[in-house]
């Protein structure tokens, strides 16, 4: 196995920042529950209430707009739960309007909690993309009606990085009265966001994707928008998630959240660029590929490219062998046999589906590593197509 | 550190994966006595299985491949072309994908179905051996093969279902539940459908309502 070891993969998670270890140790000093009334319990209180305020002002929200929770899973079912509420509870009182409209390249935390609610009697329907992953806004148009209680769009897809035109789907939703839920994970900290620009009226964050730790997520909810309580049984965060606050984990994301403001944008120019060289080293270098998604409304540090005739398990595997880490929308690398669910929904075949890789680089990608990857790329696929049943083309020896 | 860590297939695995044997890169040239393909791309893995054999002794004398799959299909497909090497044909025939899981020191449950197609790709190149060879009457009918994976339905499911009356994709989904996780097998299964209704009926597939 190879000495390097080069990290792609930060789309699935990042590494926590230095600074953020530093505010992670010293804030394990602060052990008072923040409910608490003594000094203990006052500054832990401070530390949640500092670390609130940061998030807050990066997307544009009010602290009170912002609920901390377990991870952006826990803030995807929280929101999509609003729909089963019961009408006895406060605010959660809809009437005709029952349905929930998603997409198809969502992450599997809104499509089972949706394909859940719709087996509990909710209309649930899902929207088409089109061949780079961007939502079908006529099909969008004419499913938006008035049984139509919420619409959930995903931002940034994780998979293959193609942004979605918010502002302009939530205007639609909030013309025809429709709430606006947006899965925001893999675009906040990469690109700007701002909630009242896009004028959504919940917008989940996770910590671990912005080089924060683990089991932290953060959910905005728009004053004034219904709402009720996934975890039930406090009066933490308001009344709107009950469990004694996470303080380190809090802490922690406001202080990645706190270092993204300082580093996003130059980090952004720089991914692009290092982009368009892995692009061109691969178009250069691999003949018969596919680059997935949308050529310009992408994330910087995502690509997703397809290998003619050859498995991404394998590709995945052998680039393990020399320490480069990245993902696959493979069958076999998921365990299930389906490929991604993101691919054909975009209408990439089966076996260009199989056979893609996800390179997502993050802030500690360098030039070195991108042409490291492009050393050893051609060679590790070729490997794969010179055994393949499928890839017919013989390479010139 | 990537050294102490474990890595997800054993060392075995690792090693086919890492340095496959008797891999069949060019074939042109390569005049096998038999040849076998069995798998599908959209399923993620195909296997072709060439084989040489001393038609005197009965005996395979070489073995070659060609893989489109993950590592432990690859892997699969290696460690069966050393196995049969100098094996009687019979012998080969009855090799079962736990024979090929154990000579790899085991593969996860979920990649089982990975190695089935390494001893059917096997078993297509003998039967093809045979053939050319006009020994028909060795040619061991297969068993019943697994078509839909998520929903374990096999030909022989599909066929019965035809014979009790399955006349489009939709019934046969209604009958035996095939297609209705993944859906991949779809095209596989429409196909038998076709053929099972034409051979028994002489009909032609109709479509769904």
């Amino acid at each position: 196995m190879s000495s390097k070891r080069i990290y792609l993969d930060n789309n699935a998670t990042t590494p926590v920042h230095p600074e953020v270890k530093k505010t992670i140790i010293e804030a394990m000093e602060i052990f008072g529950n923040p409910s608490s009334m003594h000094s203990f319990g006052r500054e832990a209180r401070q530390r949640v209430e500092d670390a609130r305020q940061k998030v807050a002002n990066f997307i544009g929200a009010s602290p009170e707009e912002m609920i901390f929770v377990g991870s952006g899973s826990e803030a995807n079912n929280t929101v999509l739960s609003i729909i089963a509420c019961s009408s006895s509870l406060n605010a959660c009182i809809f009437g005709e309007r029952s349905e929930i409209l998603t997409t198809k390249i969502e992450h599997p935390c809104i499509m089972e909690t949706a394909k859940c609610l719709g087996e509990k009697g909710v209309g649930v329907r899902f929207i088409d993309v089109d061949s780079r992953g961007k939502i079908r806004m006529d099909e969008l148009r004419q499913i938006l009606t008035d049984r139509v209680r919420l619409l959930s769009v995903m931002m940034a897809n994780n998979e293959i990085g193609t942004i979605q035109d918010i502002k302009t789907i939530s205007q639609m939703a909030h013309d025809k009265g429709i709430l606006f839920h947006t899965d925001a994970v893999q675009a906040v900290g990469k690109i700007p966001v701002n909630v009242k620009d896009l004028d959504v009226d919940f917008l989940t964050i996770s910590g671990h994707k912005i080089y924060g730790p683990k089991g932290i997520g953060a959910l905005y909810i728009r004053k004034g928008a219904p709402f009720c309580p996934l975890i039930r049984g406090g009066h933490q965060e308001r009344g709107r998630r009950a469990g004694t606050e996470n303080t380190i984990g809090i802490i922690a994301m406001g202080k990645a959240i706190e270092m993204r403001t300082l580093e996003m944008r130059e980090e952004e120019k720089r991914l692009l660029e290092f982009k368009a060289l892995l692009r061109k080293g691969v178009e250069d270098n691999i003949p018969d590929v596919r680059f997935n998604g949308h050529p310009a409304d992408c994330l910087p540090g995502t690509l997703n490219v397809s290998f003619e005739g050859a498995e991404g398990e394998s590709i995945l595997l052998y680039l393990d062998l020399e320490g480069i880490a990245v993902s696959t929308g493979s069958a076999c690398a998921s365990g299930s046999l389906d490929p991604s669910h993101v691919l054909l929904a975009t209408g990439v075949g089966a076996e260009l589906a199989h056979g893609s890789i996800r390179i997502s680089m993050g802030r500690e990608t360098t030039q070195e590593d991108i042409e490291y990857v492009l050393d050893k790329l051609p060679n590790v696929i070729r490997k794969i197509r010179d055994m393949s049943t499928v890839y017919k083309r013989s390479y010139a020896s | 550190m990537s050294e102490q860590v474990e890595w997800v297939y054993t060392e075995k695995v690792k090693d086919h994966f890492m340095h496959p044997r008797n891999v069949l890169i060019d074939d042109t040239g390569y005049a096998e006595d038999g040849k076998g393909i069995v798998g599908n791309i959209k399923c993620g893995d195909q296997m072709i299985v060439y084989i040489k054999v001393d038609k005197e002794k009965g005996i395979i004398t070489d073995c070659k491949w060609k893989t489109y799959g993950c590592a432990s299909a690859i892997a699969s497909t290696s460690v069966l072309s050393e196995m049969v090497k100098g094996m009687k044909l019979d012998e080969a025939y009855h090799l079962s994908p736990k024979h090929i899981a154990k000579e790899l020191g085991g593969l996860p449950e979920h990649k089982i179905h990975c190695s089935v197609l390494g001893d059917k790709a096997l078993r297509a190149a003998i039967n093809d051996y045979y053939k050319r060879n006009g020994q028909l009457d060795k040619i061991q009918k297969e068993e019943a093969r697994l078509v839909c994976q998520c929903m374990n339905v096999t030909d022989e499911e599909i066929e019965r279902a035809v014979l009790e009356g399955a006349r489009t994709y939709c019934e046969l989904q209604e009958r035996t539940k095939l297609g209705t996780v993944c859906g991949q097998c779809r095209e596989e299964a429409e196909e038998l459908m076709k053929k099972y209704i034409k051979t028994h009926f002489g009909e032609d597939l109709k479509v769904c309502l």
